[in-house]
């Protein structure tokens, strides 16, 4: 089990690797990247930025509720910070469990978990040169900084 | 007693800066530091009830603090 945060390009195959297990019939690996469009605007970029410390204990937190829900000690997390280009990983989730639907539920699990609670932020830039903090909750569109 | 209050993200653009040293009151919760923050330049900003976390867990407003804590306003996370 591991969770960490990096402003290194995320090493997805290395993360597969750790996870894999003789005991785990199943691994599952979830990566998330910075899209062109969102919400109707093209996007050139994402910055991502964290209360790192809290984010990174939140994180730990969830691998470790993953682990003990679904039953498996294969469970790692990453996500990076700083300037991402369009296609880049911004956060990883690797899992082995023995049997496959423990594998995807686990998954989901965490990534839902992740985007619910831990403290990490994203600027998007635009092509028309603008940029905005990302608000999922909707609470503050259109507010433009 | 001193609190010191981390902003991020949106916050942090509206107040002007990343930390702010609290002078509260003792017996002082979170929902009084985030008055008195919400009393600063940029502050009436910030949405009535923000997400808050003390010392690295989230906390309610009736939260009481002590002297030395880490206070922060968690802006609506967008990991992922």
């Amino acid at each position: 089990m591991r969770a960490a945060i990096t402003t290194r390009p995320l090493d997805v195959a290395a993360l597969l690797a750790e996870v894999a297990d003789a005991s785990c019939g199943a691994a599952i690996l979830f990566v998330g990247t910075v899209r062109d469009m969102n919400d109707g605007r093209a996007v050139t970029g994402i910055e991502y930025s964290a209360y790192e410390a809290m984010a990174e204990r939140e994180m730990r937190a969830i691998v470790h509720e993953a682990a003990e829900q679904f039953a498996t000690d294969h469970v790692v997390i990453e996500h990076r910070l700083g300037a991402l280009e369009l296609g880049e990983a911004s956060v990883a989730i690797a899992i082995a469990h023995p049997r496959r639907s423990g594998a995807y539920d686990a998954s989901r699990f965490v990534i839902e978990e992740l985007k619910r609670r831990v403290p990490i932020w994203k600027r998007e830039a635009y092509a028309d040169g603008t940029r905005e903090w990302v608000d999922p909750s909707g609470a503050n569109r259109g507010q433009h900084t | 007693m001193t609190v010191t209050a981390l902003l991020f993200a949106s916050y942090a653009d509206v107040l002007g800066r990343t930390s702010i040293d609290l002078t509260l009151a003792p017996g002082a919760t979170v929902a009084d530091a985030l008055a008195n923050i919400r009393a600063l330049p940029g502050g009436d900003q910030l949405p009535p009830q923000p997400l808050m976390a003390v010392n690295l867990v989230y906390a309610r407003g009736s939260h009481a603090l002590k002297n030395g804590d880490e206070l922060a306003v968690i802006p609506p996370v967008a990991g992922g």
